[in-house]
């Protein structure tokens, strides 16, 4: 989910890109030239875009991004992917309201690695909820060039003077005459056109499809069965492979008992040693599966020294021991006034603990990867991922080939979560291309579910300290928070050791509430297991651990959560107006218990997190699982569990919500 | 071995104790119906067997040899499987849509048992996973079915 190697959010997004004609004087043939709107030659389109990367602006191409077809229906290659949070028709809205197209008759897929998809800081990754918001701007102005260029177009062709043609939805239009032109029948003589120097955009009160509510493209595919995901693609002749990983990271398969028997299994093509794994290819899946399954594999112990190698007493009931015991004070993320003083001079100290569980993604559709050796020394590999130039470099890297003779498809995610992102032995196409190599074929590696559980990058446990110093009014003047432990981004990226990970305190450091003395810190300690970007990240646990103990705070003040939230913050607008319109929305804030229209007790809690920039809000309710409705945007708290409290607890009453081990998190 | 999916008969040549998933997805080439988690659980490789949804990622293909298979290719060719489709289009349920084949086909069986189910006969039925977290757009699309 994450920015990756970008730890800050954009504070200016890229908008200064002016999309550009390809212009086929430049770099190829004018057979090919004429690729702009309307000419289908995605993959020459693709190699071109890849040959001029260098001076290529991002977001600027206009056929790099879109081709109108001559029925007016348009292509449009998206910068990120779907995965269900319904970026391909956000994008469809977005540059169809410009371009005058609507958004139903757009076809969205993922654009390949290119230069011209790096809207994100310079690179690229779905996630982070930077989608729309990095490449707003410049979508819009791509929609709208185009559009101005179909007028153009349509100027020369009914030969009158452009100020009077205007567009509507896949047409323009001369008023004057009544005639019209369909975007389709102008695509061609488009493109032959240069994109204008500047264009206007459309005014906020003329928008139709920007802002409301429309339709999913996708929704009746998805319904019938007809997206089609990484895991159901074919390529011709394939073979399919399966695996099984050593049981701890870190170990080598040393003997296969019964490699005789196993490779005269039907459909069984051959067995392979790979790093840390053994794999069976055969014709089917199935077959491969239930080889690689029935194969006796002895384990070597890792080598020592081996990075990240799994110790063979770990236990999460131990890592979370090992947390507890990391000596502060840590690394400070956030220090106002003094926190340690103000503690001394406080009333009373309220001190807890919280912690929540390792996690897998759980992304409902497993891994897999196709790798196919082209005769002309390309690698063509389709695997499902969330920053695709990273693959291409890393896949690159693994074929020891070069990163332009990677040839990369991008489905629609059966779910993703932060999944897809590269981390190391977690993605299964090294697999994949090693396997291909070895047979000569192409192969389908598919990960059993097992095997996903088994080698999926896992949120890394969390567990905070905290402490809150409150005055005499049971208002709280000092907070001093420990979140121990390693981001996602200290593993993959490095890890600054003089500096707190964003990652590890989001959602604990920089809280708005006006506390006066603060001091958040992160204690760095090391997972053994491979870890990863999870759903909001280090939000995920941070904010529900610090919202959970502000309550506390508010109890041992005998003040309401709603009302001490409120007051702290009164010097942050935004936030408490967010704060009450939840409270108006939600019938009005009711501590409870109280009995509910259906007899039911009840109960209402309140959190406020802002993962990424994003305002958040959330009502739990105590009787069943609020779930979030708002498709990709929801964010959910679960599993998570307050523990270890050095004094003793507050006893809660039985309409109180937050004990209850399911509490999900209403989106905004 | 002969099958009936969707309407049509088909040869298969696969072991008996092969999952009917991996012979729909591999041998048939139908791959709307999903692997999920391999073990009964998930439900996102639900199909009709006589009308009864059935996880066949479990369920060995020699089991299902007489009875007739409905997977999610065939569910527009069935009035009750068409309304689904509709109210779940109408209702906006799918995001990433994985276990959507899973769910309209859970749906279907439900509506062909009983017409007009309750909350509860709904709740007990739908019990497929969604880990996007459609289950609300889906109990807003299934009250609307249940009303006929």
């Amino acid at each position: 989910m994450m920015p990756m190697n970008m730890p800050q959010l954009p504070e200016s997004l890229p908008t200064d890109g002016q999309p550009l004609n390809l212009s086929r004087r430049r770099f190829m043939g004018a057979s090919l030239g004429a690729l702009v709107l309307g000419v289908l030659l995605p993959g020459k389109v693709v190699r071109a875009v890849q040959s001029v990367a260098s001076e290529t602006k991002p977001g600027a191409r206009i056929p790099a991004f879109l081709e109108i077809r001559p029925d007016g229906t348009a292509l449009l290659r998206s910068p990120f992917v779907e995965g269900g949070q319904g970026i391909y028709t956000a994008f469809a809205q977005i540059v169809g309201e410009e371009l005058d197209i609507a958004p139903e008759r757009f076809s969205v897929e993922c654009a390949p690695p290119g230069a011209d998809y790096l809207l994100v800081n310079g690179a690229r990754f779905t996630g982070g909820s930077f989608s729309v918001r990095s490449s707003y701007e410049v979508m819009r102005r791509l929609g709208a060039s185009a559009r101005h260029m179909l007028l153009q177009a349509a100027a020369a062709k009914l030969e009158v003077p452009l100020d009077s043609l205007a567009t509507q939805p896949g047409i323009v239009v001369h008023e004057a005459s009544g005639r019209t032109l369909g975007h389709g029948e102008l695509a061609a003589l488009a493109a032959e056109l240069s994109p204008p120097e500047q264009v206007p955009l459309r005014e906020k009160k003329d928008f139709r499809w920007i802002g409301k509510p429309v339709p999913r493209l996708d929704a009746r595919d998805k319904s019938t069965g007809k997206v089609t995901y990484n895991i159901d693609l074919e390529v011709d002749g394939m073979l399919l492979a399966a695996v099984q990983h050593a049981p701890r990271m870190g170990g080598e398969p040393e003997a296969i008992a019964n490699e005789a028997e196993v490779r005269a299994m039907p459909g069984v093509h051959s067995i392979h040693r790979l790093p840390g794994a053994v794999a069976v290819v055969a014709q089917r899946w199935w077959q491969a599966r239930r080889a690689v399954e029935s194969l006796k594999i002895s384990w070597k112990e890792a080598a020592p020294g081996t990075p990240h190698a799994m110790p063979a007493d770990f236990s999460s009931a131990g890592m979370r021991a090992a947390l507890a015991a990391a000596p502060g004070p840590g690394i400070a993320a956030e220090e106002i006034g003094d926190a340690a003083r103000a503690l001394k001079q406080a009333s009373r100290v309220i001190e807890a603990t919280y912690d929540a569980p390792y996690l897998a993604h759980g992304q409902l559709e497993p891994p897999s990867a196709i790798a196919r050796w082209n005769a002309d020394g390309t690698l063509e590999l389709w695997l499902p991922n969330q920053a695709p130039e990273l693959f291409q470099q890393a896949a690159a890297k693994a074929a020891g080939i070069a990163p332009e003779q990677i040839i990369l498809h991008s489905s629609p995610l059966g779910g993703f979560f932060g999944r897809h992102f590269l981390y190391g032995t977690a993605n299964p196409f090294p697999q994949a291309i090693q396997l291909a190599k070895a047979v000569g074929r192409p192969v389908k590696l598919i990960w059993s579910r097992e095997e996903e559980f088994l080698r999926d990058a896992l949120r890394p446990m969390g567990l905070a300290r905290f402490r809150a110093g409150i005055d005499e009014n049971g208002l709280p003047q000092a907070l001093y928070a420990e979140a121990v432990g390693e981001s996602p981004t200290e593993r993959w990226f490095g890890r600054q050791p003089d500096k707190a990970n964003k990652s590890a305190v989001e959602g604990i450091a920089r809280k708005p509430y006006a506390i006066p003395n603060r001091r958040v810190a992160q204690v760095y300690l090391e997972h053994p297991p491979t870890i990863g970007y999870w759903r909001s990240v280090g939000h995920s646990m941070n904010d529900f651990f610090y919202e959970s103990f502000l309550d506390e705070v508010a109890d041992a003040g005998q003040q309401d959560p709603y009302a001490l939230r409120l007051r702290l913050l009164a010097d942050k607008p935004r936030h408490k107006a967010l704060l009450q319109a939840v409270a108006e929305l939600s019938g009005g804030w009711k501590r409870g218990p109280f009995t509910a229209g259906d007899g039911s007790q009840r109960a209402r809690g309140v959190a406020m997190a802002s993962p990424f920039g994003i305002r958040q809000r959330g009502r739990h309710h105590r009787r069943g699982v609020h779930r979030g409705r708002f498709g990709g945007g929801s964010r959910c708290l679960g599993g998570l569990r307050p523990r270890q409290h050095r004094q003793p607890r507050h006893r809660r009453g039985p309409g109180e919500v937050r004990r209850g081990a399911r509490a999900f998190v209403h989106p905004a | 071995m002969e099958l009936t999916i969707n309407g049509k008969k088909r040869q298969v040549d696969a072991a008996p104790d092969t999952p009917l998933l991996w012979v729909i997805r591999e041998e048939l080439g139908l791959t709307g119906t999903k692997y999920g988690c391999g073990a009964a659980q998930c439900g996102a490789c639900t199909v009709l067997a006589d009308g009864r949804p059935i996880r066949s990622c479990v369920m060995p293909v020699s089991s299902v040899a007489n009875q007739a298979i409905t997977t999610i290719e065939g569910i527009e060719e069935d009035p009750v499987g068409r309304r689904v489709v509709e109210a779940w289009v109408e209702h906006q349920v799918p995001q990433c849509g994985y276990c959507q084949s899973g769910q309209v086909l859970t749906a279907t069986a439900l509506l062909k048992q009983s017409a007009r189910p309750g909350e509860a006969e709904i709740a007990a039925a739908m019990v497929n996973l969604c880990r996007c977290g459609t289950y609300n757009a889906i109990a807003d699309a299934m009250q609307q079915l249940a009303k006929g």
